[in-house]
């Protein structure tokens, strides 16, 4: 089975994005399921449902969305090849920017919007960074002079990346991405042992183990201060 | 250049010799000051674990990612303008499995085609095919041809140069910049040398197409609808690489669109236009009738078409007067629209 991980901001059109990608394997009868991480809430395993798409969902809820994606995703690996999917592709969002839930030799894709702000680019760290393919949506609403800076910004923190318009309400770019995405040699039997592209940020201090108090008083373990001197 | 031989050159030999590094290191966050005389490797190195973790640096992935873009920087600039001069459609099959019947068709720079249809008959798959270059690998089986000849795959996956460029209705500015440093963006961008020409030639050329004229200091965002499609316009034929234009109709309102044809055509440029209006699909060499997903029959504009064009321009043109009229605080009477 061929993994993908599908990440990128909230709102950025992930879901439409994988909708349309898998609604172009249906004919080639690629069989595709899809395994959505969010934090609080989510609806989109309806929206798959609906479109007659496999899927399950995991809430992180308390805890930081990306360590519970690194922690659940050989079960969610185990799921899909119970289900004996061509591709199993993973969505998650990157909720601090920083994150990203990719993995060594694992296709990872990027999905960011035209209308983010040209500055987007270089505040998104590893999530855009170490993409294999950047997904541009919402170009359609967008000058074609606003496309092409906000590529180029893309394309100058990620060079090696190919960048790449997909419009989730036509679905064009939809098809060419997903002959990117499926490729057969590139199956995996099992993801132990595999690593993460990029660490996840260090953190244990009092507030994550459920510290409500404000006050230096209260505060322990990996705490930072902020420098307001100018 | 490999990754090894930038690693141990010195910032400042990077940046005297490749001006466009700046922004490289600016995009990505990498503060040079004073430390242009360290090699890159040195300068990446001299990060603390901490910081690098505090920052999501990754040094190696820098150095290639840098080695990449300097490598395609140089391969942008050295191209010359686009030298597409021709676009062929090769049939291939529709949404139902039928043959198109059309056989090749060639498209010239300087022609302008439009597209007709209803809505979700396969104008965006036509266009998909277009930008992909199709080889008969996607749904449709069609083979695009440039110059004649198969096309180089650089069109697929190139980020600075796509083969189409596309205005459309729905499309609106939404930096929050003047327009004249939303040039000098796009510009930059696009590396330009005589940055200041350019952007001044785009702005008398908008103001050419636009009912109303603009001021360079206004922020794009509050341009009216018809010198923002204006400004797009002329932005697009001066500034885009892109040999084919796509536009997906053009609104009838504050903006000379029979100008606006003749300038993108004067920047040869090949000119597909998705419209139902009549005076704009006959100004088209020929339309493609799109049915079912799929290129139904291709019509050559013909000869009496040709002849109510001249009505339908001055009906147009009647309509246009009105406007400005009304625009002006006038009452309209019947006889204006004599």
């Amino acid at each position: 089975m061929n993994l993908v991980t599908v990440s990128g901001p909230p709102s950025s059109g992930k879901t439409a994005v994988i909708l349309k990608t898998i609604e172009s394997y249906q004919k080639q009868e690629i069989s595709v399921g899809v395994i959505k991480f969010d934090c609080l809430y989510t609806d989109d395993d309806i929206v798959y449902e609906k479109a007659g798409i496999k899927v399950r969902k995991g809430l992180s809820g308390g805890l930081c969305p990306d360590h519970y994606f690194v922690s659940n995703i050989e079960e969610a690996f185990a799921w899909g090849q119970k289900e004996n999917f061509d591709v199993l592709i993973s969505e998650s969002a990157g909720l601090c920017n920083r994150c990203s839930p990719y993995i060594k030799d694992i296709k990872a894709i990027c999905v960011i919007d035209n209308l983010s702000g040209i500055n987007t680019p270089r505040k998104i760290g590893p999530m855009l960074k170490s993409a294999d393919i950047v997904v541009i949506t919402k170009g359609d609403i967008v000058s074609q002079a606003e496309r092409e800076v906000f590529a180029s910004r893309v394309s100058m923190v990620n060079p090696k990346a190919i960048v790449m318009h997909v419009n989730g309400l036509t679905g064009q770019g939809s098809f060419e991405l997903g002959t990117l995405l499926y490729d057969k040699k590139l199956d995996t039997d099992n993801l132990k042992g595999k690593e993460l592209r990029f660490s996840m940020p260090s953190a244990l201090c009092s507030y994550c183990l459920g510290e409500k108090r404000i006050g230096a008083d209260y505060q322990m373990g990996n705490v930072r201060k902020i420098n307001l001197e100018k | 250049m490999s990754a090894t031989v930038i690693g141990n050159k010195s910032i400042k030999e990077l940046l005297d010799k490749y001006t466009f590094a700046q922004s490289f290191l600016e995009q990505n966050n990498l503060v040079i000051d004073g430390k242009e005389h360290l090699t890159m490797k040195e300068y990446l190195a001299s990060f603390t674990v901490e910081e690098a973790e505090d920052m999501a640096l990754d040094p190696h992935t820098i150095l290639m990612g840098f080695e990449e873009y300097i490598q395609q920087m140089l391969s942008f600039l050295g191209e010359d303008k686009s030298d597409v001069e021709s676009l062929t459609i090769n049939a291939g099959k529709d949404k139902t499995g039928k043959q198109e019947s059309f056989g090749s068709f060639t498209i010239k720079t300087g022609e302008i085609i439009a597209i007709v249809g209803p809505t979700g008959s396969g104008k965006s798959r036509l266009l998909g095919d277009i930008e992909w270059v199709a080889q008969r690998d996607t749904p449709t089986s069609r083979e695009i041809l440039i110059n004649g000849e198969k096309p180089d795959f650089k069109w697929r996956f190139s980020t600075s140069d796509k083969l189409v460029a596309q205005l459309s209705q729905n499309m609106n500015f939404v930096m929050d910049l003047t327009v004249a440093e939303f040039l000098d963006l796009h510009a930059e961008s696009r590396m330009v040398e005589n940055k200041k020409d350019i952007i001044e030639k785009i702005i008398t050329c908008a103001n050419d197409l636009a009912g109303e004229k603009f001021e360079r200091e206004l922020p794009i965002t509050s341009l009216s609808g018809g010198q923002s499609r204006a400004l797009m316009i002329s932005d697009t034929a001066i500034l885009s690489k892109s040999p084919i234009i796509l536009i997906d109709e053009i609104e009838n309102a504050g903006i000379d669109r029979k100008k606006a044809l003749s300038f993108l055509l004067s920047q040869d440029k090949i000119v597909l236009m998705a419209t139902h209006d009549p005076m704009l699909a006959l100004l088209g060499d020929k339309r493609i009738v799109i049915k079912n997903g799929g290129i139904h029959k291709i019509i050559e504009t013909t000869k009496e078409e040709r002849s109510m064009l001249k009505e339908i321009e001055a009906v147009d043109q009647k309509v246009q007067n009105l406007r400005a009229s009304l625009r002006q605080g006038e009452i309209l009477k019947p006889e204006s629209f004599n």
